[in-house]
C-alpha cells in the first residue's frame, strides 16, 4: 500500500508523519513520539476525539460551566453527545472534575466539569 | 502601601510568576487582576491541549487554570480582583483602581508585568463596507459563547486562521452553527497544525489560504460576505470573488502585546514583537521591571508562558534578595535569515545555570532545514527540523559552555539541511 500522509493531533507539535499498512501492521516515521503510532492506529481504524463544551449553570458568576468527555467519544457521536450535554442545567457550587452526567449515551464516557465555580 | 512584588495581571504568566517568588522566599506579594476572577485568557478557552509539557496530561484552559488557581491559593498568595492598574512608573509604583477600594497607590521592589495580549480590533483592518452587527473578534465570540453563553449567530464566515479563529470554527458548529469558509490571507495558516485537522478537517470546513475579505454585506446585521483570492502582493484579484451568506463575521487576525502600562513605565520597547524587550531573567530596561508571557511575545503555548513566567518569578526575586547580576556583561541575540524574532534580547551569562533558552518565530514556512545558532562565526547549537511555520514558536536550548562569554553576539537563522 502507497504510503499515506497524516498529522499527529495528540499534541500541539502536529508532527507529519507518514504510514504505511503491511498487512496487519503499520509502519510509522516522522512521528516524534510512541504516541504517534498509537494515533494512526486509532485514527485509521476508529476515530475518536475528546469533546469541550459547556453546559448551563445557575448561581453562578458566569452562566456557562466548562465541561469535557473523560475520555474520548466515536468522532460521529460528538454532535449526538452535544445535543445530549445542551439539555443539562446544573446548579453552582461545582467543583473541577465533578461529574456532571454519567455514562452520557450508554457510550460509557461522563461529562465531567474541567472548572470550580463557586457560588454567588 | 508597600510591597515587595507586584504582579500585573493574572493570568498564566502572572500566577507562575507570583508562585515562583513565593518558592524563592518573597513574603509580601500581591497578584492585580482586572477581572472577576483569575486565570486570564485560559478560562474562556474550554477546548483541551494544555500542559503536556507542565502537567504530562492533556488539560482544557479552566483546567490548567484551575491548578495554578489552587496553588497560589494554598500557597496564601493575596490577589485582588476586579483591579484595573492605571498607571506604573519607573519608581515602581503602581496605580489600581476596584470597586471597593477606589483608587489605591502601591510602592514594589520589583514588579511582574503579566498583562497578556488583545486581539487586533477591527479597525486596524481596512474592510471596506458598513459596519453592520454581527462583527466580532474571535475572542470576544469566545469569551460570548464560552463564558456568557451567548450564541452570536448561525451562519459563519471567519477572516484569520490562527488558532483562535479555528478553535472557533469547531465550537460555533458544534453549537449548531454553519462555519461557510475560513478565509486566510496568508498561503500559510497562522494556527498550530493539529488544529486545521481537528477543528476544519473534522468537520468539513473550507480553508481558503491567500484569501481576504473585498465586502460585507447588510445594514443592520450581516447579510453576508465577499472574500477573494489575493495576488503575491497581498491584493485582491479582480473577477475572483465569491459572496456567502452569513449573518456573522468573525475576525481571527492577531494578537498584539497589551503594553500601555509598560510604555507608560518607560521600558524599552521592541518594534518587531510590540513587547518589552527583555534578558536572560526576563529583566526589562528599568531596573526591577521583570515581563512574561504574551505581553512579551504571542505564545501558542501555555507551557511556554509558564516556564517563561517562572523565570521571571525567580529572577525577580533574586533582584529583591539582591542575588541578581543586574548590570553585568550581555550579549545581544539577533534573528537573521528566516527569523522574525528572539527572546531573549540579551543575556547575561552570569544570572545562567547549564543552558539558555532561545525562544524564536520564523518568517515563513520552511521544509526539511535547520534552525542553527551562531557566534563569532561558529555554529553553537543547530537542530534539524522538518517543518517549521510562524505560527509555531520554536526553541534551541543553547548549553552555557558552547557561548564564548566574551564574544560577540549569537544570531539565529533557518540554513539548508
Ligand atoms: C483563543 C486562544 C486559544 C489558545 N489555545 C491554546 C492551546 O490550545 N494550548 C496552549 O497551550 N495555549 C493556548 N493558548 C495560549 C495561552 O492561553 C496563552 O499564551 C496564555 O494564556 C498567555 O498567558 P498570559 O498570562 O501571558 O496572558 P493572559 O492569559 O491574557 O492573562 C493576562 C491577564 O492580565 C490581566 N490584565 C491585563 N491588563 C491588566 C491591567 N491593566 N490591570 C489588571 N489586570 C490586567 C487580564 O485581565 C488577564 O487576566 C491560546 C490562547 C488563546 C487566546
Ligand atoms: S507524535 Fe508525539 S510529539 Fe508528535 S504530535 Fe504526536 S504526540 Fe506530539
Amino acid at each position: 500500500m502507497k504510503a499515506q500522509e497524516l498529522i499527529c493531533i495528540v499534541c500541539p507539535i502536529g508532527c507529519h508523519m507518514s504510514v504505511e499498512k503491511k498487512g496487519e501492521d503499520y509502519t510509522v516515521t516522522g512521528n516524534g513520539c510512541p504516541r504517534g503510532i498509537a494515533y494512526t492506529k486509532k485514527e485509521l481504524t476508529a476515530p475518536s476525539r475528546t469533546l469541550t463544551t459547556t453546559v448551563k449553570i445557575s448561581h453562578s458568576n458566569f452562566r456557562r460551566l466548562p465541561v469535557k468527555t473523560s475520555s474520548e467519544v466515536p468522532k460521529e457521536r460528538l454532535f449526538d453527545v452535544m445535543e445530549e450535554i445542551n439539555t443539562l442545567t446544573v446548579e453552582a457550587p461545582i467543583k473541577m472534575g465533578d461529574i456532571i452526567l454519567k455514562d452520557v449515551l450508554g457510550l460509557g464516557v461522563d461529562i465531567v466539569s474541567s472548572k470550580n465555580m463557586p457560588r454567588v | 502601601m508597600q510591597y515587595e512584588l507586584v504582579v500585573i495581571g493574572g493570568g498564566p504568566a502572572g500566577l507562575a510568576a507570583a508562585l515562583e517568588a513565593r518558592k524563592e522566599g518573597i513574603a509580601k506579594i500581591v497578584i492585580l487582576e482586572r477581572d472577576k476572577e483569575l486565570g486570564g485568557i485560559l478560562q474562556q478557552c474550554i477546548h483541551n491541549g494544555f500542559g503536556l509539557h507542565q502537567f504530562k496530561e492533556e488539560l482544557t484552559g479552566p483546567e490548567y487554570a484551575g491548578r495554578f488557581i489552587e496553588m497560589v491559593q494554598k500557597e496564601g498568595i493575596e490577589y485582588k480582583l476586579g483591579a484595573m492598574v492605571v498607571s506604573v512608573n519607573g519608581e515602581k509604583e503602581i496605580a489600581y483602581v476596584n470597586a471597593e477600594d477606589g483608587l489605591v497607590t502601591l510602592q514594589a521592589k520589583a514588579i511582574v508585568l503579566a498583562m497578556g495580549c488583545r486581539e487586533r480590533p477591527r479597525g486596524a483592518l481596512s474592510i471596506p463596507g458598513p459596519r453592520p452587527a454581527g462583527i466580532f473578534t474571535a475572542g470576544t465570540a469566545q469569551r460570548f459563547v464560552n463564558m456568557e453563553g451567548k450564541m452570536i449567530g448561525k451562519r459563519v464566515v471567519i477572516l484569520g486562521s490562527g488558532d483562535i479563529g479555528l478553535i472557533m470554527a469547531r465550537r460555533m458548529t458544534l453549537e449548531g452553527a454553519k462555519v461557510e469558509v475560513v478565509a486566510e490571507l496568508m498561503p500559510y495558516s497562522g494556527g498550530l497544525t493539529r488544529n486545521i485537522v481537528q477543528c476544519l478537517e473534522d468537520f468539513n470546513i473550507p480553508l481558503k489560504l491567500s484569501h481576504t475579505v473585498t465586502e460585507i454585506h447588510g445594514t443592520d446585521r450581516v447579510t453576508g460576505v465577499t472574500i477573494a483570492k489575493v495576488d503575491a502582493n497581498r491584493k485582491s484579484i479582480h473577477g475572483t470573488q465569491v459572496t456567502y451568506e452569513c449573518d456573522t463575521l468573525l475576525l481571527s487576525v492577531g494578537l498584539v502585546p497589551e503594553n500601555e502600562l509598560s510604555e507608560q513605565a518607560g521600558v524599552e520597547m521592541s518594534r518587531v514583537t510590540a513587547g518589552p524587550i527583555v534578558n536572560e531573567s526576563m529583566a526589562t530596561s528599568i531596573e526591577g521591571i521583570f515581563a512574561c508571557g504574551n505581553v512579551v511575545h504571542v505564545h501558542d503555548l501555555v507551557d511556554f508562558v509558564t516556564k517563561e513566567s517562572q523565570r521571571a518569578g525567580a529572577a525577580a526575586a533574586r533582584y529583591i534578595q539582591k542575588r541578581l547580576t543586574v548590570s553585568g556583561e550581555s550579549i545581544h541575540t539577533e534573528p537573521k535569515h528566516g527569523v522574525r524574532y528572539v527572546i531573549p534580547n540579551t543575556i547575561d551569562l552570569s544570572n545562567v545555570g547549564e543552558s539558555i533558552e532561545l525562544f524564536m518565530r520564523v518568517t515563513d514556512i520552511f521544509r526539511d532545514v535547520k534552525l542553527v545558532a551562531m557566534q563569532d562565526g561558529k555554529v553553537i547549537r543547530e537542530v534539524t527540523k522538518k517543518h517549521l511555520a510562524p505560527g509555531e514558536m520554536e526553541k534551541l536550548v543553547i548549553p552555557i559552555k558552547n557561548i564564548l562569554s566574551t564574544g560577540g553576539e549569537i544570531t539565529v537563522m533557518v540554513k539548508e539541511a
